[in-house]
């Protein structure tokens, strides 16, 4: 057969790498850290502008900035990497071939076609109109046009990796229901192409009013449509970061997840109820009826959050079964206490999945409350919740994914080892110290997106209470620390990648696939009641479940400290 | 390393749960349907909801109303060289607020304790009211009339801020409200 079937086999791990799979994850994971880089270096714009001691850029500069930041950080970094999660999920896990590896170049430079074009758009100066876009705020073409050329780019890609499973069936690379890592970004996959056929019916006809074939984008109608975009493509980012949770779990502890039934249920769930909750950004519009902002921010249940709280508890629960049965079976919190906290991809994914339940998984839930939502609507609350959710929860999880692949992958030695066993920290307790300060800023009523709030020279100027300004400084602050730890990522992954002292692997080789891939990994016996006799309680996490208490209270009661605060203002109907 | 490899039991789906699992999810549940059922119980039993009521409206006939209310019942003019006449409406009328680029227009002044319907729309783009410190924060469309009925708790001077992005000079929009 004419396909390249060259694979590799990971000596360290025993992964299988297709090699032109793995080019196409490098490239992709390579890209994707540059864009990051992007994104971090106008990051330092917007913080020294909003952190109002030091208001550095002018007001155009800002707002472009902070319109190239979002784009970026929220598009473009992110995605890049998913394509080369969602390859390795598919190749590598499957130990299966590439389907079409040249449609995944199509793909992979249609994408960085419309990402440059996207930015061109912005650098040119006319298009500062945040990542959002709202019509009949309007941009210069190539901003829309890069936008669409983007996704076009990624849904092909979609595309590739579900070839690639099909392909993996029909060749049989493995036996019985796909990895639950794999099936954690099919998840994420399925969510993309509803995300981008989204971005498509609105992107489309804005592009075409912005030419001047169209009239008229209704407001209204864009932000609806929109948000089916906008915030599904975020849970694309939730969905791939919780599988990149289960494959660190799996890599570092060798967890095997507390039950395949539940979790697997759980992304269920997120394909059901998540993707198309974009009405929670909607619910201090006009236009759309109560009944119509309730039922769809919740489906009448929280599925979605319920399914987060699900892996919330699951991916830490596998964890501390795989520590008790190493022998730290004392007490509750022995396997936390004996975790590896060196290791900086355990670090990562353990503060991502912190940080992602505390601060952006209770903010969220309170912001998508009908009512709630008055209190903080637009205010810098809001991007506080995303850079607990995106900025720390799905960063941070791929930073830690980044420190496994360096050595697998790249075959290179993690450059500046004692370097990387902080940097989780210094990012992760930086980012949060950002998110937790916007959101008392934004509990103070400051607006996002807002170039001066002193209102310096307005006729009419708001003065701030003084909590407000120190929330906003303490926020900068904290920005300064998150920067540290991600220049310190950059320089570990950009330093092992190009200037790493490579792996000599011994056990290197290329096999055809016609000589037998791999040999199917052989069931596991497993012990009788699932996990075998540890943990107490009747439970084999009770540690875990102690944990997840304490969320749950601090989620109770936040929840309804809000409800009280808006029982306070102004009555409304 | 079982997450990142086919589950080892074939009949993965008639494993039995762990306690810890069902009970979590069952915990979970219920929080999560008590925070549905917060939702319409506040719409029965708490003061603090945005109306259902919008009409599709144009820049003119909304300017005229606002004009016409104006007319009526402006009582001086503020914010220096730009003259924004200050409106002291009746109680319980019809009070309108326009937004545009970037202003607030005119400037309210109402009665503690007492109900008025505050019309809300923009003439150009998105803009977002927000009332400062009370921190109540409203879109606002171009297009769309959007009536909420307001009654003012406590007497004082409030602000009225953007919060929806708006171009350059989104950060100058800036106005008051006065609570007598």
């Amino acid at each position: 057969m004419a396909t390249n079937r060259m694979f590799r086999t990971c000596p360290s791990t025993g992964l299988v790498f297709h090699e032109p799979a793995e080019k196409l994850m490098k490239a992709n994971a390579v890209v994707a850290v540059v864009f990051l880089l992007i994104g971090g270096l106008l990051a330092i714009g917007v913080t020294l502008t909003r952190w109002q001691a030091v208001h550095w850029l002018a007001p155009d500069r800002f707002y472009q900035v902070l319109t190239a930041h979002g784009l970026n950080m929220l598009v473009f970094w992110i995605i890049f990497f998913e394509m080369a999660v969602l390859y390795f999920a598919a190749s590598t896990l499957l130990k299966c071939r590439l389907a079409t590896p040249s449609m995944g170049w199509v793909g992979f430079w249609l994408m960085l076609f419309g990402a440059l074009l996207n930015n061109y758009s912005v650098l040119r100066g006319d298009s500062s109109v945040m990542f959002t876009s709202y019509a009949p705020m309007g941009a210069h073409p190539t901003f829309y046009l890069g936008l669409i050329v983007f996704a076009v780019g990624a849904l092909v890609n979609c595309f590739v990796f579900f070839g690639t499973l099909a392909v993996a069936k029909n060749e049989r690379t493995y036996h019985g229901s796909v990895p639950l890592v794999t099936f954690g970004a099919i998840t994420a996959a399925i969510i993309a192409v509803f995300t981008i056929a989204s971005g498509a019916i609105i992107l489309i006809p804005t592009f075409l009013w912005s030419v001047g074939l169209i009239e008229h984008i209704d407001s209204l109608m864009y932000r609806t449509i929109w948000w089916a975009f906008g915030h599904s493509s975020q849970q694309i980012n939730v969905s791939a970061h919780v599988a990149v949770w289960y494959a660190g779990a799996a890599v570092v502890f060798g967890a095997k997840p507390l039950s395949e039934k539940v979790s697997r249920t759980a992304f269920l769930l997120y394909i059901f109820f998540l993707q198309l909750a974009s009405a929670h950004h909607l619910l201090a519009d006009p236009g759309l009826t109560s009944n119509w902002k309730i039922f769809n921010t919740s489906y009448a249940m929280y599925l979605a959050v319920l399914a987060s709280m699900v892996h919330g508890l699951t991916v830490p629960g596998s964890i501390e079964v795989a520590q008790r049965k190493k022998g730290y079976n004392n007490g509750l919190f022995e396997w936390l206490r004996k975790a590896p906290w060196g290791n900086p991809a355990f670090a990562a994914i353990f503060i991502s999945i912190i940080v992602f339940g505390f601060l952006g998984g209770i903010s969220g839930v309170m912001m998508g409350t009908e009512q709630l939502n008055l209190l903080i609507h637009n205010t810098i609350y809001v991007p506080g919740h995303f850079h607990a959710t995106v900025a720390t929860g799905t960063t941070l999880a791929f930073m830690g994914l980044t420190y496994f692949l360096i050595p697998v992958l790249f075959r290179k030695q993690v450059m500046f080892a004692g370097m990387a066993k902080w940097q989780p920290y210094i990012f992760g307790i930086g980012m949060a110290g950002v998110a937790l300060f916007m959101m008392g800023a934004g509990t103070l009523g400051v607006p996002r997106r807002h170039w001066d709030m002193a209102f310096t020279g307005n006729a009419m100027p708001y003065e701030f209470p003084g909590t407000a300004w120190l929330m906003m400084g303490l926020m900068g602050i904290s920005a300064l620390v998150a920067f540290l730890g991600g220049a310190m990522y950059l320089a570990i992954t950009v330093g092992s990648v190009f200037f790493g002292k490579s792996i000599e692997t011994p056990g290197f080789k290329h096999v055809r696939a016609a000589d037998g891939v791999a040999p199917a990994p052989q069931p596991v016996a497993a012990a009788a009641g699932g996990h075998g006799n540890v943990g107490s309680w009747g439970m084999v996490a009770p540690g875990t479940f102690v944990l997840a208490l304490v969320f749950l209270g601090a989620f109770v009661l936040y929840y309804f400290v809000n409800w009280k605060y808006l029982s306070q203002v102004w009555p409304l109907r | 390393m079982s997450a990142i490899l086919p589950p080892s039991e074939r009949v993965w789906w008639k494993e039995p749960l762990d306690r810890v699992e069902l009970l979590w999810i069952v915990i979970a549940l219920i929080w999560c349907l008590v925070m549905f059922f917060m939702m319409p119980y506040w719409h029965i039993y708490g003061s603090q909801n945005l109306a259902n009521e919008a009409f599709r409206t144009s820049a003119e006939s909304y300017v005229k109303k606002t004009d016409e209310m104006i007319a009526k019942y402006k009582v001086r003019e503020e914010g220096g060289d730009l003259k924004i006449p200050v409106v002291h409406p009746p109680v319980g009328s019809d009070v309108y607020l326009i937004a545009r680029l970037w202003q607030w227009y005119p400037i309210l002044e109402l009665e503690a304790g007492k109900s008025y319907r505050i019309h809300l729309m923009s003439m150009d783009w998105l803009h977002g009211f927000s009332l400062q410190p009370e921190n109540i924060n409203i879109e606002v469309h171009p297009g769309y009339d959007h009536v909420i009925t307001v009654t003012p708790t406590r007497a004082g001077t409030y602000s009225i801020i953007c919060n929806e992005y708006c171009g350059i000079n989104h950060h100058t929009m800036s106005s008051k409200l006065y609570v007598k």
